[in-house]
């Protein structure tokens, strides 16, 4: 079972967890991305989160079914914010259920990486002095 | 026809809005529409990559576009 949504309001971490626990689950892996307070040496003042929602989401749930297909999961939850988000606040939340653990880990894994390569999400940086949309690492 | 181009992140800075007009023939691959696109917007040239999506998916290279379809220039993608 899969739940795939994109939030322009704080993320609620908790309700994620409780989600994706099932009674046959031997563990959940949870990954929480988290506004980092710079980049490169230079102090972030905030972060800028825009989605190309409609196309976002169906990305995200290809991931999820794709993870489906690659490993024995439960269920696999994947909530994303837009908007604009402080130091230490939460873009992202994976979490994943599964009867042992391994397969919750490399799941888990797979689908941060892999939202990071194809999902339509973009950043932009806001430092003390100008703002720079992210430009991932080749 | 003019095909109405979404734009996000530094894309719509690059095409001054959210949406952009382009005129193409009808038909046009996804891979002239890029070209056209780069020489309308000459500064897409300095990203390290751009895709098309078409109808909300990652287009290929020879997909054909008619005038009804929703486009959407795709820049480096960084969420997460």
């Amino acid at each position: 079972m899969l739940e795939i949504k994109i939030f322009s309001e704080p993320l609620n971490i908790q309700s994620c967890i409780d989600w994706v626990m099932t009674d046959e689950s031997g563990g959940i892996d949870v990954f929480i991305g988290t506004v980092r307070n710079a980049t490169k040496g230079k102090k972030v003042v905030r972060l800028e989160f825009e989605a190309y929602e409609t196309m976002a989401v169906n990305e995200m749930r290809r991931i999820a079914e794709d993870i489906v297909t690659k490993w024995p999961v439960h269920k696999i939850l994947i909530h994303h914010r837009t908007g604009l988000l402080k130091v230490g606040e939460v873009p992202v939340v994976i979490a994943v259920s599964a009867a042992h653990r391994n397969a919750a880990f490399d799941a888990c894994r797979y689908a941060i990486d892999t939202i990071k390569q194809t999902v339509p999400i973009w950043k932009k940086e806001v430092f003390e002095d100008g703002e720079e949309w992210v430009t991932p690492n080749p | 026809m003019t095909i109405n181009i979404l734009a996000f992140g530094i894309a719509k800075e690059i095409l001054g809005g959210a949406v952009a007009g382009v005129n193409v023939a009808e038909g046009v691959a996804v891979e002239d529409l890029k070209g056209k696109l780069e020489q309308q917007f000459p500064r897409l040239r300095e990203l390290k990559s751009f895709m098309i999506a078409v109808n909300g998916a990652y287009a290929k290279p020879g997909q054909m576009i008619s005038s009804n379809d929703e486009v959407a220039i795709i820049p480096p993608v960084s969420g997460g």
